[in-house]
């Protein structure tokens, strides 16, 4: 067998509260900003794999707001005909899963060399996501500190134990639709709460407002619009391709860290690669080279399956297809429900350099028995 | 008192990259612009305390090898979230092949 599965002989019930008992155990055990385990890379070489074009990033945009463009005239066109559902189909994962990816990698900063050019798309990309651009930003960087540290990570996709039926109703959409947009509104109008506080700092606080601010003003007048025309046309448009679109986005990012370790300092126990067809690593920018990304975020998306090739020999063995990985996934799923304590250890091949006690022997008590 | 302390060698730096220099517990950054001017810094980032040595320079900018903060070397100025406080900045000078941080 490929990959161990392991189960800790104590139970624990995680606190997931980024204020809670978890977060404060996580900072006194030294498990929060932490050192992680980086494979050995000779730095002339990263810094090549480093270096920032503004090319790839911008014929991938040209491509992306194109095909947008071209599926919205489509949606428009046959728009009252069963004709229109191939449009909606591609123009609802431009923009509910592709605006993802593109998010974060203009996000890092790393997808163009041009700081404008990436603040841009950025923006852009957050808004159809219904994310407040500023709390996304603090979030993602303690997503990348404290990666499935529990209690200080903010993006842990599936909690343990795993509910089955909210991971079922993710690829909906409808769950992120319920969270986010709630959430734009009572940032705009009441302000943070407190676990948003927790990261983002005082002084960005009141940018996180005004954006969420600006999202709500968007989705208001579509809403106008669509009443005036009395037509869902707008909405179909704007807004509604977050639920029907986001699918192969959930299909890709929960790949990324479910059913491995949690509470360890070494992306190899808790981070995923897994190869991807063309197509999906169009839409997901090569995110599908996860480990990777997470040791060295500094790496553009065009250049992770360059690095891939050149430190794989130190990470487990990739998932050869998004279905292989799901298949590996779901068994560990169930079984978190009784054992929540359960998860997939990967192996390392022969070459790899061995995973380190003190990388990720961390012992958080329980936050509750 | 500040003292003139010897970080490196000239032709340790690339052009357009950053080493780590450690002195009296302190960890420092030592930068090599693209036209050739030497550069130092505090050697932690301000948001994580990261050695910014791993990162990546381009032009007046290092940006942290954790979570891309950037800051401008040459003034220490903070550019942008993650980062929100300003590094710290020495003087340097270059003296017979060898480059020499104020520190003090």
């Amino acid at each position: 067998m490929e990959n161990e599965m392991t189960a800790a002989t104590s139970k624990t019930v995680r606190d997931y509260s980024l204020v809670g008992e978890s977060s404060r155990k996580a900072v006194e055990t030294g498990l929060a900003s932490a050192e992680w385990y980086h494979t050995d890379v000779p730095r002339k070489a990263i810094k090549e794999l480093m270096q920032r074009s503004d090319g790839p990033a911008i014929r991938d945009t040209v491509i992306w707001f194109a095909a947008i463009l071209a599926s919205a005239v489509g949606g428009i066109y046959f728009w009252g005909t069963w004709w229109c559902v191939p449009f909606f189909f591609v123009y609802g994962v431009l923009y509910g899963s592709s605006s993802d990816s593109r998010w974060h990698e203009c996000g890092h900063g790393t997808a163009f060399r041009t700081r404008w050019m990436n603040d841009v798309v950025y923006q852009i990309a957050s808004f159809m996501l219904m994310r407040n651009p500023t709390q996304w930003r603090w979030s993602h960087a303690r997503h990348h500190t404290d990666t499935i540290i529990v209690g200080r990570d903010a993006e842990i996709a599936v909690m343990r134990p795993p509910d089955l039926l909210k991971v079922a109703l993710m690829f909906t959409g409808l769950l992120d639709f319920r969270y986010s947009l709630p959430g734009l509104f009572r940032q705009a109008f009441v302000g943070l709460n407190d676990e948003e506080k927790s990261y983002i700092p005082e002084m960005e606080h009141y940018k996180a407002v005004v954006a969420a601010r600006w999202h709500v003003a968007i989705y208001i007048a579509t809403v106008a619009l669509a009443v005036y025309l009395r037509s869902w046309l707008p909405l179909m448009l704007i807004g509604l391709p977050r639920i029907y679109g986001s699918w192969h986005m959930v299909m890709t990012g929960l790949l990324q860290h479910i059913g491995l370790a949690d509470n360890v300092v070494d992306h190899r126990l808790n981070t995923r690669t897994v190869y991807m067809n063309p197509i999906s690593r169009f839409i997901y920018w090569n995110m599908n080279y996860h480990v990777e990304h997470h040791m060295f975020p500094m790496v553009p998306y065009h250049a992770l399956p360059r690095l891939h090739e050149m430190i794989k020999h130190d990470l487990p063995t990739p998932n050869p297809s998004i279905w292989h990985a799901y298949k590996e996934v779901w068994p560990v799923l169930k079984k978190q429900l009784r054992y929540e304590d359960f998860y997939l250890k990967r192996e390392l091949p022969p070459t790899a350099k061995p995973y380190r006690d003190e990388y990720h022997n961390f012992v958080i008590p329980a936050a509750a028995e | 008192m500040s003292e003139w302390i010897e970080a490196c060698e000239v032709d340790d730096v690339d052009e357009e990259d950053v080493i780590r220099f450690d002195h009296a517990g302190k960890t420092f950054a030592i930068y090599r612009s693209p036209d050739d001017e030497f550069f130092a810094t505090d050697g932690l980032c301000t948001h994580e305390k990261v050695h910014l040595a791993d990162g990546l320079v381009m032009d007046d900018i290092i940006e942290c090898p954790k979570h891309n903060g950037r800051f401008n070397y040459k003034t220490g100025a903070a550019k942008g979230a993650p980062v929100c406080v300003n590094l710290q900045t020495y003087p340097v000078k270059v003296e017979s092949g060898k480059v020499l941080v104020q520190i003090g």
